[in-house]
């Protein structure tokens, strides 16, 4: 192990072998579930049709790619999906910002059982999935729900707001729900951070004169900083993978139009719409466009900050 | 204490207080409505505190067909599934710790760089296919037991253990698994902790993967049920279809009581697990985390 020239000697060899030879069994499952699949990417080039075996199946070529582009309601509906994935993915990381702002102040409380329970119950609701949000949603905004009936019954609307079957507001909407799933958990993150920073600093300032909100302003959100960098790229990385779980349970007749970002219309076209091989090469598409993000930030990372993100 | 200070605190208490009650404020909600009487909470009389206590909602609901078989199939693939990721992270994370592996570094980005793409959708769902995955509960267990980010925290951890233990026990013979199954296990502990409620959560949450890989409704997981639930209640045409295929008896239920009671009861039989657990665990993965953080 100290110098490569032990490395040659036939008892060192055994045991690198034989310590391979102990994960291969996991290589051989993740090349399974994350290799393997990239074959199904010839199915962008055929017009493949379920039942029937791929051989059996046309080679269409670059078909299902220029019928992306090939006449104005597609086009149409590309642009409005595309522009339904920036607008959540630029919201999103609008309000990436919260989260540090939410530990930042929390982090002033001295009261520590409350500093506890406002962590543990603002964090609570990132562990439930998207469909207990839905019904949350469901249980509240629904024409029968809570919000509804305060309004009726305080005279504030006359019949009730059809919250979640409408289509207005459905990018804020979505932010919000984002924001109420995933704000105490985003910021646990930066708490950690803010553990992590030398105590030293603020006595330091402190003999110096400075107030509270110096501290805040000139040492915590500074240290902070770093860390919202790392996470900020990551998310531009993941510009276009929104997810799919979200707006699928979110997504009825009404909000269709502007709920549709690039994850879910891969489903909604492959899984009940009519092409299976116009998903895939839509979700193809996608996954190049992804990969190049994420070595142009990654670049940018490493370049700027001089430390690489992956 | 300046008067401006005060102020801010005053302010600051003000909003982790409204924002702590948004957070929580809809799960009581839920709960004290299960537990009333129906006919008030339809209309909207539960807001704060339980009128009319009874738990009829709850046996009638627990009675539902599927109901159970969602259950067992819910925990199961908690409990298989959280015991196979917990243990592939844990084995993997310390076999990648020792240096002098084949290539070990390859291998590891083998793994690891796995995070960053996928196939989609569609491939995916062939492939499941091609391995019979489809339609069969272990499509719920053996395509997540390998996570690299649980790799990488777990591998981090392990970093930081002192070698000399392990080396003192290469010196008595002990072989690599066995310094694994006696030195490493129990050192890593916390880590596997974090590991394996984060596990848990993902498996008892999981929704996508009924949608997309399983038709069988006996394979149904909790999350898909309830997201059935919902919609059943919400559009009178899926009530009637699902009526008639008499599968799901959800609808006939829905007429007895109210399609909202069911849907709040089904949501906490769903979300009490959750609620239970998670606050005796949240030390550990907020540990977790700082392990996560301080290496990125």
């Amino acid at each position: 192990m100290k110098s490569l020239s032990a490395g040659k000697t036939p008892r060192s060899t055994v045991q690198s072998r034989r310590l391979f030879y102990c994960i291969l069994p996991f290589i051989i499952l993740c090349f399974l579930f994350s290799y393997f699949p990239l074959y199904g990417w010839i199915y962008a080039f055929f017009d493949y049709k379920p039942p029937l075996k791929l051989s059996q199946c046309e080679f269409v070529g670059w078909k299902w790619f220029k019928t992306l582009f090939a006449n104005k309601t597609q086009i149409g509906q590309m642009i409005q999906v595309m522009k339904n994935t920036f607008a959540m993915s630029l919201l999103g990381i609008a309000t990436s910002i919260l989260p540090m702002g939410f530990a930042v102040f929390l982090n002033e409380i001295q009261c520590r059982w409350f500093k506890n329970l406002v962590q543990t119950l603002t964090t609570l609701p990132n562990f439930i999935s998207w469909v207990l949000v839905y019904s949350v949603a469901f249980c509240l905004f629904t024409d029968s729900g809570m919000v509804n009936n305060f309004l009726l019954g305080h005279g504030m609307i006359q019949a009730p707001v059809k919250f979640l079957d409408s289509d207005t507001h459905t990018y804020l909407w979505m932010t919000m729900w984002n924001l109420w799933k995933g704000l105490g958990w985003g910021a646990i993150m930066y708490l950690a951070a803010i553990a992590g920073i030398d105590p030293e600093l603020y006595d330091a300032a402190r003999v110096d004169g400075a107030n509270r909100f110096q501290l805040m302003k000139r040492i915590t959100v500074p240290c902070l900083l770093p860390t919202f960098f790392v996470l900020l790229m990551l998310s531009i990385a993941n510009f276009l993978n929104n997810g799919m779980d979200q707006y699928y349970v979110f997504q009825n007749s009404f909000n269709k139009t502007h709920i549709q970002v690039l994850d879910l219309y891969v489903y909604n076209v492959g899984m009940t719409g009519s092409s299976l091989s116009l998903a895939t090469a839509i979700s193809m598409l996608k996954s190049l466009v992804s990969v190049t993000l994420l070595l142009t930030v990654n670049f940018v990372s490493k370049k700027t900050r001089g430390e690489a993100i992956i | 204490m300046t008067v401006r200070e005060r102020i801010f605190h005053i302010v600051n208490y003000l909003m982790f207080g409204i924002i702590t009650l948004i957070c929580a404020y809809p799960f009581y909600y839920m709960i004290i409505n299960t537990i009333s009487a129906n006919d008030l909470s339809a209309n909207g009389f539960i807001n704060f505190l339980p009128k009319g206590f009874h738990l009829e909602n709850y046996k009638q609901v627990l009675g539902l067909r599927g109901l159970s078989a969602a259950a067992v199939v819910s925990i199961a693939r908690t409990i298989l599934g959280t015991a196979c990721t917990v243990f592939a992270s844990a084995y993997l994370g310390f076999l990648f710790t020792q240096e002098k592996m084949w290539h070990r570094k390859f291998w590891y980005r083998f793994f690891v760089i796995t995070m960053y793409f996928n196939a989609g959708l569609i491939p995916m769902f062939i492939t499941m296919k091609t391995l019979h995955l489809t339609n069969s509960f272990w499509v719920y267990v053996i395509p997540t037991i390998i996570q690299p980010f649980y790799i990488i925290l777990v591998k981090t951890y392990i970093e930081s253990i002192p070698k000399s233990l392990q080396e003192a026990a290469e010196i008595d013979g002990a072989g690599i698994l066995t310094v694994f199954a006696r030195i490493i296990l129990p050192a890593a502990q916390p880590i596997m902790a974090t590991v394996a409620i984060f596990a848990a959560v993902t498996q008892w949450n999981s929704f996508q993967d009924t949608l997309i890989y399983v038709t069988d409704q006996r394979l149904y997981s909790l999350q898909y049920l309830l997201y059935t639930y919902i919609n059943q209640a919400s559009s009178l045409a899926a009530m009637v279809r699902s009526g008639g295929t008499g599968a799901i008896s959800g609808a006939v239920l829905a007429s007895r009581q109210t399609p909202s009671s069911i849907r709040m009861t089904v949501s906490v039989i769903v979300v009490l697990p959750i609620l239970f657990i998670y606050p005796i665990f949240q030390r550990f993965f907020v540990k977790g985390i700082m392990i996560g953080s301080i290496k990125g």
